[in-house]
């Protein structure tokens, strides 16, 4: 787990702070901050806490209320009310096809981690461990794509799409999602600290091919990074709404699609508009208790915004 | 194996002889074409993928810029640069264009001050670490979508919960939906809150990179808490500064989504005072005019601003690396 991050301290932090990270690897912890911090230091980092989940309590509080009581009250009582239920009744039974975009964002989510994974290892095997002519200059191409904006290749790919007949169907949303320069990079950067030559080595020996010595030594090794980056990719796909806005429609929605309908439709009843978003919220709230862990150790580690 | 005929009899050892050899060759072939095909071969989805879905419809944008295209009806004739000139000449792009830029700043220079605040908190050693962490990281998880749909309700001009709080201390309420600045406002504290902790935990592991020699050379010399801050860890971190800033960029040039769902029109306010360019991008490809080839056109230009502004970064990220170090020195000798 601790090998990969001075090259990716690297690229997130530049050359000198990769260096500060190897001394330091090597050093035990500094005297001056092992001292326990005092309660302001506590207090501060509950206000920050509480004004990250308010919003989302905000919502709660919404969905729980009715109309009424939330135009009476724009602030609203820290208790909630008796309506949730009731209100997600409502959003349930309205016509945003919640059922329908809630099925739909965990086939694309999933489908795309999957994917990101599988291909992402693959290359990024390939570049750490494997020699080959032009791995320099196709990693250097890797990584330069990292900064590319895609999404500004939008009117094509509808246009395309469109030929296909995929526009209003998941695959319009799986296909350009099932590849990410990123996670190329984030794999070669993992698995040239995380495999030794010397297991590959051995199971080329024992005569094992190309592809075993990759499903049985690589495949294993990389298994930390490779969780955090379907994580980070299952959440990036999950929240996204630009494209699958354009290309899915109202017809065949994924959940912010269809939750973004709650507003135009229902705007003058906060509490049926609150309750969608609180129903929308809560998936990825699971998974984010859960592997809220894994996230953070991702970000520090060098995640980059998907 | 072999047929049993007197002729062929003496020749079997032979034959066996260098059949053997001959197997192992075709083994040692598969194998030696196994290691030379096996890396290509393993890199190649993501090259052909990419190719299609992501570098094919950029440069294809350049193309169809340079056409009639109808939504519904394709492609028709070649027209040259006319869609850059008339989306160059409509007030609406530069209106989208001055929005976009204005809810960049706001949201990127307070949000890099804000996370490296937090940062400098978290990096202690404080108690249950994991549990402080996960919850600055909270918002990260909750779509953008749901942010603004909950955002445009906390910044409602009329029934709106911060206009309440601003009455209740006796501040007159801000027409969050009605001023430009004050929508721009509105629309980036929706980015800051997604977007804090994540940087926060990545300035907070830049921090922690930062060797403890250091601070306790800045303590020898006299150093209090807040002078190591900004002697120390302050000009270690203009790295990963440089890095948040640039990725964020690259994507908050593209906002969409915030602005998009700040009211329930999605039209960016009746005067188009929070339009965005990819807004406008939208509403002429599959708005009312349905025009591809200008929606194209928008797209390449906004391309551009973003290769321009990425390119003016990485100058100025390498003229302060090279400053930097002999600043410092010039410093210390004084």
């Amino acid at each position: 787990m601790s090998a990969p991050s001075i090259p990716v301290i690297q690229q997130t932090a530049g050359r000198g702070a990769a260096r500060a990270a190897a001394n330091r690897r090597g050093v035990s912890k500094g005297a001056g901050s092992d001292r326990r911090p005092g309660w302001v230091t506590y207090a501060v980092l509950t206000l920050v806490i509480l004004i990250s989940a308010y919003p989302l309590y905000f919502a709660f509080l919404l969905a729980t209320s009715d109309a009424v009581t939330i135009a009476q009250n724009p602030i609203p009582s820290l208790i909630p009310d008796s309506n949730l239920f009731a209100n997600f009744e409502r959003v349930l039974s309205s016509d945003i096809k919640f059922w329908k975009s809630l099925g739909n964002s965990v086939i694309v989510s999933s489908v795309t981690a999957i994917s990101v994974v599988i291909f992402s290892t693959l290359a990024g095997y390939s570049f750490a461990k494997l020699r080959f002519k032009g791995r320099g200059p196709l990693l250097v191409f890797v990584v330069a794509t990292t900064a590319v904006p895609t999404q500004l290749g939008i009117v094509p790919l509808f246009i395309v799409m469109s030929k296909l007949g995929w526009t209003g169907n998941l695959i319009a949303v799986i296909v350009p999602g099932m590849v990410t320069a990123f996670g190329v990079f984030w794999m070669t950067q993992y698995l040239e600290g995380a495999l030794p030559y010397e297991l590959i080595e051995a199971a080329r020996v024992d005569g094992a091919s190309m592809i075993r010595t990759f499903w049985h030594i690589a495949l294993p090794a990389a298994r930390p990074a490779a969780a955090m980056l379907g994580l980070f990719t299952f959440v990036g796909a999950w929240t996204n709404f630009f494209w699958p806005f354009i290309v899915l429609g109202s017809a065949n929605p994924t959940l912010p699609v269809a939750v973004q309908l709650l507003q135009g439709n229902y705007f003058n009843d906060m509490s049926l508009v609150m309750a969608g978003v609180t129903l929308s919220v809560i998936p990825l709230v699971i998974v984010f208790v859960f592997a809220g862990r894994q996230l953070v150790a991702g970000i520090m580690q060098g995640a980059v915004k998907g | 194996m072999v047929t049993s005929t007197t002729p062929k009899l003496d020749r079997r050892p032979k034959r066996s002889a260098d059949r053997e050899p001959r197997r192992i060759g075709f083994g040692q072939r598969l194998g030696r074409w196994d290691v030379k095909v096996s890396p290509y071969l393993y890199i190649s989805p993501f090259f052909i993928l990419f190719a299609i879905v992501g570098l094919f419809p950029l440069l294809y944008t350049a193309y169809v810029s340079m056409h009639k295209w109808h939504l519904i009806g394709g492609q028709g004739e070649f027209v040259g640069l006319e869609n850059f000139a008339y989306v160059l000449q409509q007030p609406f792009f530069w209106k989208a264009l001055r929005n976009t830029f204005s809810i960049f700043l706001l949201s990127s220079v307070p949000q890099v001050f804000i996370a490296i605040t937090i940062a400098a908190v978290l990096d202690a050693n404080l108690r249950a670490k994991t549990f402080w962490r996960m919850g600055v990281l909270l918002p990260f998880v909750v779509a953008p979508v749901a942010v603004s749909l909950i955002f445009g309700k906390l910044f409602a001009d009329d029934s709106g919960m911060i206009n309440a709080i601003l009455g209740g201390v006796g501040i007159e309420p801000i027409r969050w939906h009605a001023d430009v600045l004050a929508s721009h406002v509105a629309i980036s504290s929706m980015v800051n809150f997604r977007w804090i902790g994540y940087n926060t935990l990545i300035f907070l592991a830049a921090m922690q990179a930062v060797p403890r020699e250091l601070y306790e050379a800045a303590i020898l010399d006299g150093a209090g808490r807040l002078r190591q801050f900004f002697s120390v860890t302050v000009p270690l971190l203009r790295p990963t500064i440089i890095f948040v800033v640039v990725t964020s960029t690259i994507g908050g040039l593209q906002i969409f989504d915030e602005p998009r769902l700040f009211d329930q029109t999605g039209q960016g306010g009746g005067d188009r005072q929070w339009m965005t360019v990819t807004m406008y991008l939208y509403e002429v490809g599959w708005g009312s005019q349905k025009s591809f080839g200008r929606a194209a056109a928008i797209a390449w230009i906004l391309f551009v601003i973003i290769l321009i502004i990425g390119l003016i970064n990485f100058s100025i990220t390498r003229r302060i690396a090279s400053d930097s170090a002999p600043k410092s020195g010039r410093k210390q000798k004084r």
